[in-house]
């Protein structure tokens, strides 16, 4: 089978300890994360892991079998590229002088479909947001002018399809035990 | 009558009570019904143990030894009693102490509820005296865990312990405790966890997989049963029976599936894997339908898994989602607890039976009896083999016993040859294989079975990893007897150094101490065989006896364990010498 690249989507009770949970399931396996980001999901005091990850279909539905078993996960899912909208954010960090002393430049950033977040007389950022092949083509053509610094979120991203966590949520009854 | 009692349970509701965080500990453990608990006292810990000594005449505490004996205590103690297992400690290396049991109790299933002591929350991650990171430790070996810097968290922390620790997959949970927590007031109320909403224990049961299932049972011509220890944690001895004999279908088991069938049943068949039987290992490859329950496909059942029952169809009855097509991949599953799906499935399957079928087993047994058991068993040798002890104890026992082994030559003989009539009575160190697991272990299965005779099977070197587990024996007086078969080697990886490194007899050769005068040390009874003729004579005294005894056995140096799977060859391949 392939390596193809797979987002995992983990909703949790917002809980400390599972970070530490998730990544000691890629970390037995061997597996590296492209990324990973978390953050407050659209549900009151549920959080959402977004992680990314290229590997075959099968690990990466026995890795969403084993965080699914982590008592505090409520759900994870496994997405293809096309089943899903996703995005990173860059940060570039640039020069000010640049702008008067290489005037090609100015196309490049007018031209990127970026953002220009902050100016000051010695440096400006310029904040980038797309497919990590967007990212990395103005990357390229930002580096030979110099960076004073670079960064790069994880992917967020969502699916196209409903996943019906607040559903999950409403059924839960507390029961009996023997 | 029946408003009464209404009301009276509304205000007991009501009512709470001023405590500290320590003497909650003590008061969520009675309300779970705990009546004992083992560990190890120390400083982080002290409050806790200052309320044990309050309500000791409710709350039994056995001061083990070491805590890796407190954790493999209440493992056997959980194992026997099929009820939840307590350890507790100090922090540090109180709880790291903790880290082998803890990892046993997981791969194994075992419901345990640990709780260590820890650092006041203001010293927390200043590295301070004592201080180590057990949630962090823990983490990749619990079925959960928490730590509590608060008293007024104690109760409903405590509250999902239990409930997480036995539901479902049961296993083992740890809860670190803060000393200012242990210190710190609340008002205590105890409420019982009844769900946690992220966790479902049970899967539901597709009544789809049942009737597919059932479809496939009913087409086999040649089909075969597995199960594991699923049958015994789930309670269903009755079903797999019901559903054996039902279907007629030749049962086989896992080690940890061990005594969930009598040995003695006809259609049991016998062990799978690494030193199991050569029929049901053999037969894996050829039968048409291979119904796995309650078992995981470890790699020491399955070796090889390319070559792993290619040939057949796979029905696996499970309660863990994640086992499912982790190892091997099911045709059909069927979810739920055990209990349940098999009691579902046993009017939708045909009376049936499988008389040449069964008989290919037995044919495969008149071979392994040939070529193994018969040296094994009724030996010309001089030197005694472990088998013929296992002989000897199953004829004072009955089979009634249970029986705790350690892990080595003597837990793959102890398993192979004991016999058994009562289920929960195999209590080994499967998953993990941890040397030193028996003696601590076997304290807390009789513990857990004081009505019953609890025999611990031990090699002369895991003994010596817990051997100060006898003061415990002889501080309890608890009536465990124990059998060391003594080679003077560490018998299974000189097999293998044998087998596979050309005899290179690397660190493997014991020189052992005089067993017998430890045992004096503690004013244990004991003796040490060294004469066929004397073993069925010590053996009947050391069961006789009511008090703990200690048998040591000095047996054949250099015997091998077979049939054996060499390591990733096919089950096909077992070789009998
Ligand atoms: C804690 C631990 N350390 C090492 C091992 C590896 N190991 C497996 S079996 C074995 C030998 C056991 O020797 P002994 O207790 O004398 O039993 P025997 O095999 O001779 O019956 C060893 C060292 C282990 N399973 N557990």
């Amino acid at each position: 089978m392939e390596k193809e690249n797979f987002t995992i989507s983990v909703y949790t009770e917002n809980n400390i300890g599972l970070l530490n949970r998730i990544s000691a399931i890629f970390l037995k396996r061997h597996i590296n994360l492209d990324s990973m980001t978390a953050s407050q999901s659209e549900i009151k005091d549920v959080f959402r892991f977004t992680i990314a990850v290229k590997v075959t279909e099968e690990q990466v539905k026995k890795i969403v079998g084993q965080i699914e078993k982590q008592i505090e996960v409520i759900k994870a899912f496994y997405h293809k590229e096309e089943q899903i909208i996703y995005q990173e954010t860059a940060l570039f960090k640039v020069a000010s002088k640049l702008l008067f002393e290489e005037r090609q430049i100015q196309n490049v950033i007018k031209n990127s479909n970026s953002n220009i977040v902050t100016v000051t007389p010695e440096f400006f950022v310029l904040e980038k947001t797309g497919r990590r092949r967007e990212v990395d083509a103005l990357y390229r053509k930002l580096e030979p002018y110099g960076l004073m610094q670079f960064t790069r979120s994880g992917r967020i991203a969502v699916t196209k399809e409903k996943m019906h966590i607040s559903k999950i949520l409403e059924n839960f009854a507390p029961e009996e035990l023997l | 009558m029946e408003t009464q009692t209404r009301t009276l349970r509304k205000e007991t509701k009501i009512t709470t009570e001023r405590m500290t965080g320590a003497e909650a500990v003590i008061r969520c453990l009675l309300a779970e019904n705990v009546d004992l608990i083992y560990g190890y006292p120390g400083g982080a810990i002290m409050p806790v143990y200052d309320e044990l000594y309050k309500y000791q005449d409710q709350l039994h505490h056995v001061l083990t030894r070491h805590e890796q004996g407190a954790t493999h205590a209440a493992q056997g103690y959980a194992r026997t009693s099929g009820k939840v297992g307590v350890a507790i400690a100090t922090s540090g290396p109180g709880a790291t102490n903790f880290v082998t049991g803890i990892a046993d109790a997981q791969i194994d299933s075992t419901p345990l509820v640990c709780i260590t002591g820890q650092v006041g929350s203001h010293l927390l991650g200043s590295d301070a005296f004592q201080e180590t990171d057990i949630i962090g430790i823990s983490t990749p070996i619990t079925k959960w865990n928490h730590q509590v810097t608060k008293a007024e968290d104690i109760p409903s922390v405590l509250a999902k312990a239990f409930y997480i620790a036995r539901s479902g997959r049961p296993g083992p949970v740890l809860v670190d405790i803060t000393k200012d927590a242990q210190f710190g007031e609340l008002d205590f109320e105890y409420k019982k966890c009844k769900g946690v909403r992220s966790y479902k224990p049970v899967p539901e049961t597709d009544p789809k997989s049942l009737n597919e299932a059932s479809r496939l049972i009913n087409n086999a011509k040649k089909p075969m049963i597995v199960f594991g220890q699923g049958v015994i944690l789930g309670k269903a001895e009755e079903e797999l029976k019901n559903f054996v004999e039902k279907s007629g279908i030749p049962a086989a088991w896992t080690i940890l599936g061990l005594s969930a069938l009598p040995t003695a049943h006809p259609l049991n068949v016998g062990m799978v894997g690494m030193h199991g039987n050569y029929g049901p290992n053999r037969l894996t490859n050829q039968c048409d339908l291979l119904i796995a329950i309650g078992m995981r496909f470890d790699d020491r059942v399955t070796g090889n898994l390319e070559t792993y029952a290619k040939q057949a169809n796979i029905i696996h009855f499970e309660i863990d989602p994640a086992e499912v097509n982790k190892n091997v991949k099911a045709d059909v599953a069927v979810m739920g607890d055990v209990k349940h799906t098999l009691s579902q499935v046993l009017p939708l399957i045909e009376k049936d039976s499988y008389d040449s079928w069964v008989q290919e087993f037995r044919d495969h047994d008149a071979i392994e009896f040939e070529k193994v058991i018969k040296t094994e068993l009724f030996p010309e040798k001089e030197g005694l083999s472990m088998g013929e002890v296992l002989k000897s104890i199953n004829k004072e026992t009955h089979g009634d016993a249970i029986i705790v082994s350690d892990v080595g030559q003597h837990q793959m003989i102890a398993c192979r040859y004991a016999e058994f009539t009562t289920s929960k009575s195999n209590v080994t160190s499967g998953g993990l294989g941890t040397m030193g697991f028996a003696l601590p272990a076997a304290i807390g299965a009789k513990m857990g079975a004081p009505n019953r005779e609890v025999v611990a099977i031990i090699g002369d070197g895991g003994y010596q990893m817990t051997i100060q587990e006898l003061g415990t024996i002889f501080q309890t007086k608890v009536p465990v007897k124990i059998v060391v078969l003594n080679n003077d080697f560490l018998g299974m990886v000189r097999q293998w150094q044998q087998l596979f490194f050309d005899k290179r007899y690397a660190s493997t050769e014991m020189v052992n101490p005089d067993f017998i005068k430890i045992a004096e040390g503690y004013h244990i009874k004991s003796k040490r065989v060294t004469k066929r003729e004397e073993l069925q004579d010590a053996v009947n005294e050391m069961i006789k006896s009511t008090e703990s005894y200690f048998l040591e056995v000095c047996v054949e140096k250099e015997n091998n364990v077979f049939p054996m799977i060499p390591t990733g060859a096919s089950v096909s391949d077992i070789r009998l010498e």
